[in-house]
């Protein structure tokens, strides 16, 4: 098999001059099993690759640069041809652009991570189907009110990837990862109850089914009986995978293209307190225990710890090199694409909150009355990074003398998420790192308008 | 059963932003997803590599799981091929990249020129051809060819209260003639008219109100609030609160839900599904009666059933399952206006955004993007973004008016990691109660 930076550096090399070109390179492999009634429902077993190619014509010093991009699903000589060509054609149609650039080194070294587990590639398929069928037993078995596990997968996927360019960015990176995830129903006489858990890890070793399957039943089982509740201004406690799904939103407000374009709450607010003083906000991917750990981002730079949020006040965003060109800075190592069919820019991958020094329990002691929301609906349809108005579907339980009390769903909870920065009451010292681009931990925020009757 | 689904998909796309032409793109994508399906068990393997070799190999993985069957060599009677030609008068392989980006700069300027508060405006175009090929060992043989165009503008407007965002977008199955059908300046203007309009608006309401969503607002009402729990796998996964309810009034008399791919040019349209069955027109609720679930042909199969066209993917990277089309309520005959003059307080939705629901237990949300409050009978004040919640069968039932003003909007729908173009339609309706999640107590 070619190397995949032979390939990169092989269309690098076809560039004219005046011209820069950046070749991504990505080849992967997948297993997907999921376990339904005893059964093995699917198994989907597949390798794939691709390349994407950016051409800036231009190039030099000059103001006048055009970007252009061109992706195949394939690494065939006579695709990957086609597709910078294809690049370059892209280019010349494209608007002037003084700020369009490809990333040049930058002297930070990349870190040493190792993100491959060598236990993955001993692990048979034939393990991976047990372990699916064993998460479906074990969810099934786990309390009698359980009435359906509608699914029990598990997924792993290997990935490689290239980046070669004209300006001298060559970056190789390898990473496993692996995740078994169940979804329960639990019911009583016309009422059904859902609950998800989950485990990731490097290596289908390091993966806990015993605990994936008890959260999805607890979650499931604690919400039997739940009704809605009178509308009214309630402390919410976030369950920490509503965190992790929250900072995600808040990242993309942080991302320096968004500001330099004018998308961002957080534009023109640098030095500024936009949060209470418990709020450290840091995207660290160099931190290995993150899903999203990455040695180089997504143009070849070094990934690098960035602080955003220090102590409430507003220090910094993330930005790609093309972003950072437009805002007078330099680029933080931020460069994220989805794939090779994709191109980079600014984002996250490793965002936490600096954890406080109490946990889940601690917390509601703390809160006493309130709503603990257990999961939210709507993200995307209700929560908006530039206007920053927040309103999400959820469901959880009533917090009452410092303790969960009875269940409760098909309510809303809104507020913005500007005033939801500067209302967080608590940060918890339960950091766990969830898949995506954030942490999850657990959160209290003070008056937030939950809807109801 | 074992088949063989060869897909050959091109895009281009274009978008602006900042006032630039920020990036043309182009992409191909070509390969076989392989399905061999034994007893309860389904094996799948895909592959890019369309040769003799790579198809046989990728077979082979996708029959590892059933290899305690045994192997054997089985010759299966396809019909003749017949090729259909692209549904496009004018395939946009074919019109200049240039003339693309006239449409991007046009819709910039136009929303620019809208007011001094449209401080940002993004244009994005995307159009593609999808080819596929499904030979199966039942006997189907089938092919077609997809061809979709899209433009959406968002705007963001800025004032004393901060930003708002303004989005409208038209995506239809058809060729480069989408733009001799739709006028690019009016879709510019909506998209500002909308950002323009929140600047001044309130925070929407808290707690149950009668709502009325306006005619075209997105119809994704019904994609939610049944739509998915219609689908086949969930009822047969006794994970819809619609399992077990074919014959039982499960919604208004004044609902009758359709789901259609043949609708020519509705972004949920296609001539076979993605496991080679044609489209068809299927009537899921009539007059608020439960009367059939989509089905795709793994689980309309074990019922002994037919497949009713909704077995869709959203590659040849992908398994099929069930996927709605075109859902849309049929019009009724009242008079829009006069739905708002009778209702003394509520809520006004002009535009919709998106939604999710949790089949299993019915809750759903959708989440407006322009909305205005109702008072005394007449649209009065614009209302800040809001997600509204409900229950699917209880917010079916208090549907109480429908209007004959229909039309039908494009969305994405994603299930289980896979995203399919659909399309959602109602006219004007009222529901008599949900609750609103604004932070106006």
């Amino acid at each position: 098999m070619t190397e995949l930076l032979t390939v990169a550096e092989s269309v690098v090399g076809r560039a004219r001059p005046g011209e820069g070109v950046e070749a991504y390179c990505a080849r992967g492999q997948d297993t997907d099993v999921r376990a339904f009634g005893g059964e093995i429902e699917q198994l989907a077993a597949a390798s794939s690759a691709g390349i994407g190619v950016r051409v800036v014509l231009g190039g030099g010093d000059g103001d006048g640069k055009r970007v252009g991009f061109a992706w195949a699903g394939s690494l065939e000589p006579d695709v990957v041809a086609a597709v910078l060509e294809e690049a370059r054609d892209n280019a010349r149609y494209a608007s002037v652009d003084p700020h369009a650039v490809l990333a040049e080194p930058d002297g930070v070294d990349a870190a040493e991570l190792d993100l491959c587990d060598p236990g993955f590639a001993t692990v048979p398929t034939s393990k991976k189907t047990q372990m699916a069928l064993e998460l479906e037993r074990q969810a099934r078995s786990a309390d009698p009110q359980v009435r359906q596990v509608d699914s029990a997968d598990y997924g792993d996927s290997s990935v490689e990837v290239a980046l070669a360019s004209s300006t001298g960015i060559r970056a190789v990176t390898r990473r496993t990862s692996a995740y078994v995830s169940v979804s329960v129903i639990a019911g009583r006489v016309g009422e059904s109850q859902t609950g998800t858990g989950f485990s990731v890890g490097r290596s289908p070793l390091a993966l806990d089914l015993e605990r994936a399957a008890g959260d999805a039943v607890s979650r499931a089982v604690r919400m039997l009986g739940a009704g809605k509740i009178a509308s009214g201004r309630f402390t919410v406690v976030l369950d920490p995978r509503v965190v992790s799904t929250l900072l995600a939103v808040v990242s993309s407000a942080l991302s320096g293209e968004a500001v330099v374009k004018g998308r961002s709450f957080f534009a023109g607010r640098l030095g500024e307190a936009v949060a209470t003083s418990r709020v450290t906000l840091v995207d660290d991917p160099t931190d290995p225990r993150a899903f999203g750990a990455a040695s180089f981002d997504g143009e070849g730079l070094a990934c690098r710890r960035n602080v955003l949020v220090d102590g409430g006040i507003l220090r910094g965003f993330v930005y790609d090199s093309v972003s950072a060109r437009r805002a007078g800075t330099a680029p933080t190592g931020s460069a994220v694409r989805g794939g090779y069919a994709g191109t980079p820019v600014a984002g996250c991958r490793a965002l936490a909150l600096s954890p406080g020094d109490q946990d889940q329990a601690g917390i509601l002691a703390a809160v006493g009355e309130g709503v603990f929301v257990q999961s939210v609906t709507g993200v995307h349809s209700g929560v908006n990074p530039v206007s920053g108005d927040f309103s999400v579907g959820a469901e959880g339980l009533m917090i009452r003398t410092g303790a969960l009390a009875e269940p409760v769903r098909e309510v809303t909870v809104a507020s913005t998420l500007q005033r939801m920065l500067r209302s967080v009451l608590h940060v918890g010292s339960d950091v766990e790192w969830l898949p995506g681009v954030a942490a999850g931990q657990t959160v209290a925020i003070g008056d937030m308008q939950v809807s109801g009757r | 059963m074992a088949e063989v689904f060869v897909e050959d998909r091109q895009v281009s796309g274009a978008s602006l932003d900042d006032r630039r032409v920020e990036e043309l793109s182009s992409g191909r994508e070509r390969g076989a997803g392989i399905r061999v399906v034994v007893g309860e068990t389904t094996g799948f393997a895909h592959t890019a590599d369309l040769s003799e070799a790579g198809l046989v190999e990728a077979a082979e993985v996708a029959a590892a799981v059933a290899r305690d069957g045994g192997g054997g060599t089985r010759t299966v009677a396809l019909p003749d091929r017949r090729a259909r030609a692209p549904r496009a008068d004018v395939l946009p392989s074919e019109v200049s990249k240039a003339r693309k980006l006239e449409l991007l700069l046009r819709a910039d300027d136009v929303a620019r020129s809208a007011g001094a508060e449209i401080t940002q405006v993004q244009v994005g175009y995307g159009d593609s051809r999808r080819r596929v090929l499904v030979a199966r060992t039942d006997g189907v043989l089938a092919e077609d060819d997809q061809v979709r165009t899209r433009l959406n503008v968002v705007c963001v407007a800025s004032g004393d209260t901060g930003m708002q965002t303004g989005y409208e977008s038209v995506a239809r199955t058809v060729g480069f003639e989408l733009f001799d059908q739709v006028d690019v300046d009016e879709l510019a203007r909506t998209a500002a008219r909308r950002a323009l309009a929140k600047l001044s608006a309130r925070p929407a309401p808290s707690g149950e109100l009668p709502v009325v969503l306006a005619g075209g607002s997105g119809g994704i009402l019904f994609h939610e609030a049944c739509g998915h729990g219609l689908e086949a796998d969930h009822i047969v996964k006794d994970s819809s609160v619609y399992t077990g309810r074919v014959g039982e009034q499960v919604a208004s008399p004044l609902v009758t839900l359709v789901d259609d791919g043949t609708v020519a040019g509705e972004w949920g349209n296609y001539a076979v599904d993605d496991e080679g069955m044609p489209a068809a027109r299927n009537v899921l609720i009539d007059h608020g009666v439960l009367t059939d679930y989509m089905w795709d042909w793994l689980r309309a199969v074990k019922q002994g059933r037919r497949s009713s066209g909704n077995g869709r993917r959203q590659s040849y990277q992908h398994l099929p399952m069930v996927r709605m089309t075109n859902t849309f309520l049929l019009a009724g005959t009242e008079d829009p206006e006069e739905i708002v003059a009778q209702t003394p307080r509520g809520v006004y939705v002009a535009k919709l955004g998106g939604g999710q629901v949790n089949t299993a237990t019915g809750d759903f949300v959708f989440g407006t993007t322009e909305a205005y409050l109702i008072e005394e009978g007449r649209i009065t004040e614009p209302l800040r973004d809001a997600n509204l919640i409900g229950n699917g069968p209880e917010v079916l039932r208090r549907i109480d008016a429908v209007a004959d003003d229909f039309s039908m909007t494009p969305g994405t729908c994603g299930k289980d990691g896979q995203s399919v173009p659909v399309g959602c339609g109602q006219a004007t309706l009222r529901i008599t109660g949900v609750t609103v999640g604004g932070t106006a107590a």
